[in-house]
């Protein structure tokens, strides 16, 4: 048995990214008034690596990615800004461009295999239904592209399953099936919207696996959205951590989760409790995360933040601080005025991690 | 599935077979007597004694039950006056009123009926679900408000109000009359569309609404996303994943109103005069014409035991998650 | 030896199902909790790990008598509540509180605060008349609430807000026991952390002992004194936090830990053995024969189709029903880095 995660990541390629996001807004109505989810988010990620973006409900990690694949209701969602796939806007993009952008540039696995594949259809069909959207090819054709993607993922007589409903299927093989389905088109980007928080345990580690072997035979691009800390360790190559719309640190996992520089994201470690290490008593993060109808001014997360006594002035609650380099490494950037960071969390914070 | 038919349609037939026995003793062996009520009031002892006999009253209950059973199997005479009727299996009674088997009468009857419902059952399925669709997509618009006022406009309206207007001012209509579809398809659908319209209409309104409300529950599902996901058009995103979805509860209430329906579309047929399964009940009911009576109900329980099964072997064809057995 | 708390013996619950969905009309029996011992003792915690279909939740439904078992003893302090009606269980209901996993769902939303938790005071007599809205202020504020706001409805409270108020709810009865059915799995990474910090103060301040249901491993570790891990509606190996978590005997409690994703591995703390099953459990409505766990067990030989391997103590305290129970080999663990 051999241990394959991303303790060891691979370096970063110097070609161009093939996702950039730059100051991208979304906003929608509500019936309590417009909510803008994201606010002014940017973050690029090249072929061959995996992003993962780290946040809690209402942060913006869903509606952001929801965003890159086009899938945002134009009719009622403002979205400003820039997203770039492969060197094309999606922003503003019209109609029918989206349609082929989704499937062949980008394709998505969802939360729940159970409730995203649709009851009444087998397997095979909704899979060549999702090649033949893109290819003029015969249903023949389709269906034996079909049964090799199901072969690729790991689901036995895959010929014979074809022709089985979801509900046939076992939670892992949905998840395997959803997988198969998003890449039946050869997408260069995969996001994976929490692919594995409704499967259990032990066929999250299976799940996990799949995703990163893919990747490695696919050279694509992965955005993985999640609230695991502990499948971010696992899978990511960079971490994007996100709080009210915005992202709030930026790193390779081992920055991130490693030493982090933000004071959110040493509370989520902090709030973690371990399964294996010396027990640590917990120490959360006060309050709860804050609405986006009334996002606080200066740095949002300044009502929950305990060091922001020691921040000269009234900057926490009057200035808006930018996502910038906060140490000597320019790669690993924080969205903070507190100075230090990475004395504080070695100091402070590291030693009541378990 | 062959062996779970067989066992719904035993327990189709014990169920039709408790409404024979119960409509029986509810009509038959009621307190007042239904000789006296046909007799009426210019009656002597001996024209009541007559039409007991005729109506086979002077027997014992068991024995009148059993000759009505035997009747549907074999066939039965009557004696009325000294004239003997015969009446051919499947006998369900003879009608003294109309001088006619009741096998007859239903025979009559049934494809008016079914020709009716079945004609506006195709406007309002087809146009209740095009227009819920379309209110769905377009939720919170102005032409999703106007399409659902609209509805609830038509719904407010009593039928038979509704049904009279159309028959009294939409005159481009043609006349509405029964003609046998075999004998003359043309005519037939002539003579029906305006029953069609008028059913189809109401029932459209109807329908609209239960599909526009299946829709937007199906709409928001996460395989309606996954859909649109996979790059197909927003067209087959709607109608294909969406609409295959909602339909299944709208079979469910579609059974429960084509059962209804089936057994007597009686405001539709009784203003546009065609004379179908309505019309003859309401005609029997008058007339205390018990046997006519007897056998509408009958019909209705086969009708709606039948309608039952049928909606349960579609909601397999429906839904792939559901297995008779 | 003095009767525990509560102890399960030998408790089963099957299941007669009649299929999803009323046209399905074959009838199975979902074996969902399957001869199934434990015991609990005042104050202490007791863990129940597993996937889906272990049992864990029908096992809690049964503790707290929501459920009523097909087979076996319930005992309350030595009283076998298994089959008792409902008002002869009334004084025991008030000893055994559930919390359950849905915050949203669990409260009902016409109902104020203090009404919610002010019927648990009713109920059982808890408090003398005009005593009740200073008892339920106590409870809110006991968990951390504004004790003002016991005129407030349940959706005018966040996640973990409404998570506190059934813990009130479940407070107010003054419980000896609190099953708690995954009251942390709902809610977000530093809200969890929060109720878990106040369920650990309840419970060193007020004694209670506590049935914790969860399916993560790391909040189970850091809450509970002894862990029961379940699969298929058996126990398969019970003992002490430290042993079990550092020196786990059954293979599937092995393969269970080693697929929780560990973030301290980027900070260096060795990563366990790596073990990764294949498929999913099976159905509890046809299990396998024997040992349960064998169609998925590297270490499966003859003898676990045909023998249900017992509960048998391997190490102190530490209970595993393995043929072939085995701390995990410590050259894998090097290994595997």
């Amino acid at each position: 048995m051999t241990s394959q995660t991303a303790n060891q990541p691979r370096q970063a390629p110097v070609a161009t990214p093939y996702l950039e996001v730059s100051d991208l807004r979304v906003t929608f109505p509500t019936p309590d008034g417009a909510v803008t989810a994201v606010r002014g988010l940017n973050y690029s990620l090249p072929l061959g690596r995996t992003l993962a973006i780290v946040g809690e409900s209402g942060s913006g990690k869903s509606v952001s990615s929801m965003a890159v694949m086009g899938l945002h209701d134009p009719k009622s969602t403002r979205i400003s800004g820039s997203i770039k796939v492969g060197g094309q806007e999606i922003v503003g993009m019209s109609p029918a461009a989206l349609r082929k952008h989704r499937g062949t540039g980008a394709a998505m696995i969802f939360q729940d295999p159970q409730s995203s594949l649709h009851p009444y259809f087998t397997i095979g069909n909704q899979i060549v239904e999702s090649y033949r959207a893109h290819h003029a090819v015969s249903k023949r054709a389709a269906r034996e592209r079909a049964a090799e993607m199901l072969n690729r993922v790991g689901i036995p007589n895959p010929r014979r399953r074809l022709d089985s409903y979801p509900h046939e299927f076992s939670g892992g093989m949905r998840q395997r099936a959803m997988i198969a389905m998003a890449l039946v088109n050869d997408p260069k980007l995969l996001i994976a919207d929490e692919p594995t928080t409704a499967l259990d345990v032990t066929v999250q580690a299976q799940i996990l696996d799949l995703i990163q072997d893919l990747q490695r035979d696919f050279g694509s691009a992965v955005v993985f959205i999640t609230h695991d800390l502990g499948v971010v360790a696992q899978v990511a190559d960079d971490v994007l951590v996100m709080y009210a719309g915005n992202a709030v640190e930026h790193g390779t996992v081992r920055q991130v989760l490693g030493a982090p520089l933000h004071p959110y994201a040493w509370g989520l470690l902090e709030s973690l409790p371990a399964v294996s290490g010396e027990p640590a008593p917990l120490h959360p993060i006060p309050g709860s995360p804050p609405s986006l109808l009334a996002v606080p001014g200066g740095c949002p997360f300044h009502p929950r933040c305990e060091f922001r006594d020691r921040v000269p002035g009234a900057m926490c609650t009057t200035v808006a601080p930018d996502l910038v380099a906060r140490t000597a490494d320019p790669a690993h950037t924080s969205r903070c005025h507190l100075p230090a960071p990475d004395r504080v969390f070695a100091s402070e914070i590291l030693p009541r991690l378990p | 599935m062959l062996l779970y038919i067989l066992k719904r349609v035993l327990s189709a037939i014990s169920v039709v077979f408790v409404a024979l026995v119960a409509s029986f003793a509810l009509f038959f062996l009621a307190p007042t007597d239904p000789a006296g009520v046909i007799c009426g009031n210019r009656c002597t002892p001996e024209r009541v004694a007559d039409i007991r006999s005729s109506l086979g009253l002077d027997e014992p209950p068991a024995e009148q039950i059993t000759g009505y059973i035997k009747g549907i199997f074999a066939g039965r005479d009557f004696t009325n006056g000294g004239t003997v009727q015969h009446c051919d299996a499947p006998c369900l009674g003879y009608s003294y009123s109309l001088g006619q088997p009741v096998t007859k009468l239903l025979a009559q009857a049934v494809p008016v009926t079914i020709s009716v419902v079945i004609g506006a059952a195709v406007v309002y399925l087809f146009l209740g679900a095009l227009l819920g669709t379309m209110a769905a997509q377009r939720r919170g618009s102005p032409s999703d408000k106007l399409l659902m006022g609209s509805a609830i406009t038509i719904n407010s309206i009593p039928y038979f109000v509704f049904a009279l207007l159309v028959a009294l001012y939409v005159t481009v209509l043609p006349h509405p009359q029964y003609t046998s579809f075999l004998s003359n398809p043309i005519a037939w659908a002539g003579g029906l569309v305006a029953a069609w319209l008028t059913l189809g209409v109401t029932n459209t309104a109807s329908y609209t609404r239960y599909a526009r409300a299946s829709m937007i529950e199906s709409l928001g599902q996460d395989f309606v996303r996954t859909a649109r996901s996979k790059g197909i058009s927003e067209r087959r995103v709607v109608y294909r994943h969406g609409l295959r979805a909602a339909l299944t509860p709208l079979a469910t209430i579609f059974g429960i109103d084509l059962a209804g329906q089936l057994t007597g579309a009686l405001f539709t047929e009784s203003i546009f005069g065609l004379p179908g399964l309505g019309v003859l009940t309401l005609r029997a009911f008058n007339q205390y014409d018990l046997p006519v009576l007897m056998g509408c109900v009958l019909l209705g329980a086969v009708v709606l035991v039948v309608m039952n099964l049928v909606v349960d072997i579609v909601y397999t064809f429906l839904d792939p998650r559901v297995r008779l057995g | 030896m003095t009767e525990p708390l509560l102890r399960l013996d030998n408790v089963a619950m099957h299941f007669r199902t009649k299929g999803d969905g009323f046209l399905a009309r074959r009838n199975q029996t979902v074996q969902a909790v399957d001869g199934v011992d434990l015991t609990l003792a005042a104050g202490e915690t007791l863990g129940l790990v597993g996937e889906s279909g272990c049992g864990k939740s029908t096992t809690a439904r049964l503790i707290t008598r929501l459920l009523e078992p097909t087979a076996g003893r319930i005992l309350v302090e030595g009283d076998d509540i298994a089959h008792l009606d409902e008002r002869r269980l009334r004084p025991y209901r008030k000893e055994i509180q559930l919390i359950f996993q849905d915050p949203y769902s669990s409260l009902n939303p016409r109902h104020t605060v203090g009404a919610i938790v002010g019927t648990a005071l009713r109920t059982h007599n808890l408090v003398e008349k005009g005593g009740e809205l200073r008892r339920v202020q106590e409870l809110l504020e006991l968990v951390g609430l504004n004790p003002e706001h016991y005129k407030r409805y349940p959706h005018e409270f966040s996640g973990g807000q409404r998570q506190r108020i059934g813990i009130a709810r479940a407070l107010a009865a003054r419980p000896k026991i609190i099953v708690a059915d995954e009251p942390v799995s709902a809610l977000d990474v530093s809200i969890q952390a929060q109720v878990m910090n106040l369920l650990e103060s309840l419970r060193s301040e007020l004694g209670i002992a506590f049935v914790f249901i969860a399916h993560d491993l790391g909040v189970v570790r850091h809450f509970c004194d002894r862990i029961a891990v379940m699969y298929l509606g058996r126990v398969v190996e019970e003992g002490p936090r430290d042993g079990l978590y550092d020196a786990p005997q059954h293979p599937y409690t092995q393969a269970l830990l080693s697929a929780v994703p560990d973030v301290g591995v980027v900070r260096g703390v060795p990563p366990r053995q790596r073990i990764r099953l294949a498929g999913d459990p099976p159905s509890p409505i046809d299990p396998p024969s024997g040992c349960r766990f064998r169609t998925r067990c590297w270490k499966a030989q003859d003898i676990c189709a045909t023998q249900d391997p017992a509960l048998i103590e391997r190490a102190p305290a530490q209970q595993v029903a393995c043929h072939f129970a085995a701390p995990p080999a410590a050259s894998l663990v090097a290994e595997a880095v």
